[in-house]
């Protein structure tokens, strides 16, 4: 694509790499222990009773440049974990550090991370105001940031160009004169506008139909390309998310089940979770169709999970040492990362490899 | 929609915006114009202000002059079109004048309590928690008492007067405003393109102004015009009660109370204040049902 010379482009506080701080081995966003609880009620003692544990101490870290996927049933706080990276909720616990700053600290204050964290939201009706015109809306964040009405308004035609849309035809727009997929362009470039480093796409491309959803994510790779970002893609679609994503993390109850490259993750899991969503994946080969369901049941309520390992209520490899031990996160091979007590050597589940003695 | 032409076509020139001229009010308007109800509605609602405001030149006599031996003519007597009242004033020329008063006794307090219940409601709502609380439970006190005897019960306190009555009503309608504006302004605010904004930075007041007004002020507007009809008939009733406009004033309500006694006398005649004030309150309501189904199209 080739690149409309404007000065929205040149700026070098808008230029992503320009704003590099920690080098390229720094991991662009990494979290620790986050953690957020719904409801639930206060006794007296303190303690939180009935809340739904939406994310329940996740680690994670998204190194510079690549897309991590996230993957998981409904409910497993996907979601909640995007609106907590992006702050729109704030945690109850956990620490996020992005490019080797503290979030909070006095380099790193929250406006200036929302100039560098950008989201894409699933319903791309609900996310534009049907009061504001295409081109208002996409100019509205650098606005916010202080761009001049006229440059704020020509980084907006460019984003439109940007992203396939010809400024000419649909800068003066409202949205309900756009189809689904048009929409969902526009909310990309809203994304894109503040030129940010980290882009988090929440079921970004999960209501379009097949053949936009196909443009659209050609459309997120390309620009990735141009402007150096780095996705976090959030989808339920597997062979989206195999499209996508350079390594993928799978969720489960608000909790981290498997984290690894994409390529090991969806050909050979470790988690036994992680191998029932892909047995789950409708197959084009008539001899591999699916006979029977490879996960019986609902995830259960997430306001009093299962103890131990929080899958083994629909394991079936459960033995009895999951519902007292709490599997950690631990890796198998090097990037590869289960929390399994099968993976576990010496975790003592009958499947476990036993823990040699010099390993120790 | 096609992504490979964009390749090959040329980096656009940086245009300034060009509206269409299809801008969500336009199509409002255009869709008003549609309905005929609505735009009979506001042809009448048109000549009654016209007709108040050029009042000196429309007028066919004096409505103050009274004649002590033509009072109570039927409608049709010559010279007074639609009859004359207990002094022998011009009916026609009197409701003429009176439109006048009736008219900002309707619109003024509504136009007040929307301006005030449109704030604290939009306040309310977008910022939650214990601002909300202490606003609508504040609100929810002047819910308490029907609307009718707080008008009356304000305005009492307040002494006769225009503007007293003004002010009883305001108050009487802010409550009904705050609360629609509120819930409104509740379902708007955790849209996903008032979180977007959040997202790029932007503070409450930006948001407000930008995301929230736009999306919120139509349905409160709409809503407030229903509340002009209930306005002049609380005004009417106040004046009836001698608690709004003074005697000699031509004012629908005031000479509703001053004809009653000519009710077995003069049935038609004591009936006109009525009649204009219902027309009046009728043709508002159903503009603003209109108003209400043109808004609400989607596309």
């Amino acid at each position: 694509m080739t690149e409309p010379a404007s000065d929205a482009t040149s700026d070098p506080a808008f230029d992503p790499a320009a704003r590099d701080r920690g080098g390229p081995a720094q991991p662009l966003l990494s979290v620790t222990g986050l953690v957020k609880h719904f409801g639930g009620r206060r006794s007296w003692r303190g303690e939180t009773k009935g809340a739904v544990r939406a994310v329940d101490g996740v680690d994670f870290s998204i190194a510079k440049g690549e897309t991590l996927g996230v993957v998981g049933e409904s409910g497993c706080g996907k979601s909640t974990t995007a609106r907590l990276v992006m702050q729109i909720i704030a945690p109850d616990a956990g620490e996020i550090v992005f490019d080797g700053e503290a979030l909070g600290s006095r380099a790193l204050d929250l406006t200036t991370y929302r100039r560098e964290v950008q989201m894409v939201f699933q319903d791309s009706y609900a996310s534009l105001n049907p009061r504001l015109t295409v081109e208002d809306t996409i100019a509205f964040g650098p606005r916010v940031h202080g761009v001049g009405r006229r440059e704020a308004t020509g980084r907006a035609h460019d984003l439109l160009f940007k992203v396939g849309l010809e400024p000419a035809r649909f800068a003066g727009r409202y949205p309900h004169e756009l189809s689904g997929g048009q929409r969902q362009r526009i909310n990309i470039a809203r994304a894109l506008a503040l030129q940010p480093r980290l882009v988090i796409l929440d079921e970004a491309v999960s209501a379009l139909d097949k053949s936009v959803e196909a443009q659209v994510l050609n459309l997120l790779l390309d620009l990735k390309a141009e402007f150096g970002l780095t996705y976090m893609f959030i989808s339920h679609d597997l062979n989206v998310v195999r499209f996508m994503a350079d390594r993928v993390m799978v969720m489960y109850l608000g909790k981290v089940a498997e984290v690894g490259p994409s390529d090991v993750i969806l050909k050979s899991p470790s988690h036994p979770y992680t191998a029932a969503l892909l047995a789950s994946m409708p197959s084009m080969d008539p001899d591999a169709r699916t006979e029977e369901a490879p996960l019986f049941g609902d995830p259960p309520n997430p306001i009093d999970p299962p103890s131990g390992c929080r899958f083994h209520t629909r394991c079936r490899f459960a033995s009895a040492i999951c519902a007292n031990v709490e599997p950690r996160l631990a890796p198998v091979a090097r990037p590869h990362e289960v929390a399994c007590l099968m993976a576990q050597p010496g975790s003592g589940h009958p499947r476990a490899a036993p823990l040699r003695e010099n390993a120790a | 929609m096609a992504v490979t032409t964009v390749d090959s076509a040329p980096a656009p020139a940086v245009v300034p915006a060009k509206k269409l001229g299809r801008g969500y009010w336009a199509g409002v308007l255009r869709r008003l114009a549609r309905d005929p109800v609505a735009v009979t509605a506001a042809v009448i609602i048109l000549l009654i202000v016209l007709a108040a405001i050029f009042a000196p030149y429309v007028a066919p006599a004096d409505p103050y002059k009274s004649s002590m031996i033509r009072r109570l003519r039927p409608i049709g007597t010559p010279g007074f079109l639609l009859g004359s009242d207990e002094l022998g004033r011009d009916m026609l020329s009197r409701l003429i004048y009176g439109g006048r008063l009736s008219l900002v006794m309707g619109v003024l307090p509504v136009f007040c309590a929307f301006a005030v219940g449109s704030f604290l409601g939009v306040a309310a709502g977008y910022a939650g928690g214990w601002l909300n609380t202490i606003i609508m439970r504040t609100v929810d006190v002047f819910y308490a008492f029907p609307s009718v005897l707080l008008a009356i019960a304000l305005s009492g306190t307040l002494g006769a007067g225009i503007l007293n009555a003004i002010v009883a009503l305001t108050v009487v309608f802010v409550p009904q405003v705050t609360r629609v504006a509120e819930s409104v302004t509740t379902q708007i605010r955790n849209r996903d393109y008032v979180e977007a904004a959040r997202v790029s930075g932007a503070g409450p007041f930006t948001i407000v102004r930008v995301h929230v007004l736009g999306n919120v002020l139509g349905p409160i507007f709409v809503y407030s015009t229903s509340l002009i009809s209930v306005s002049m008939i609380l005004a009417s009733g106040l004046s009836f009660l001698g608690l709004g406009s003074k005697p000699p004033e031509p004012e629908w309500g005031l000479m509703l109370n001053t004809l009653r006694t000519a009710i077995y006398t003069q049935p038609m005649v004591a009936a006109l204040p009525g009649v204009m004030i219902f027309v009046t309150s009728i043709s508002f309501n159903l503009l603003s049902d209109g108003l209400r189904s043109a808004m609400e199209v989607k596309a």
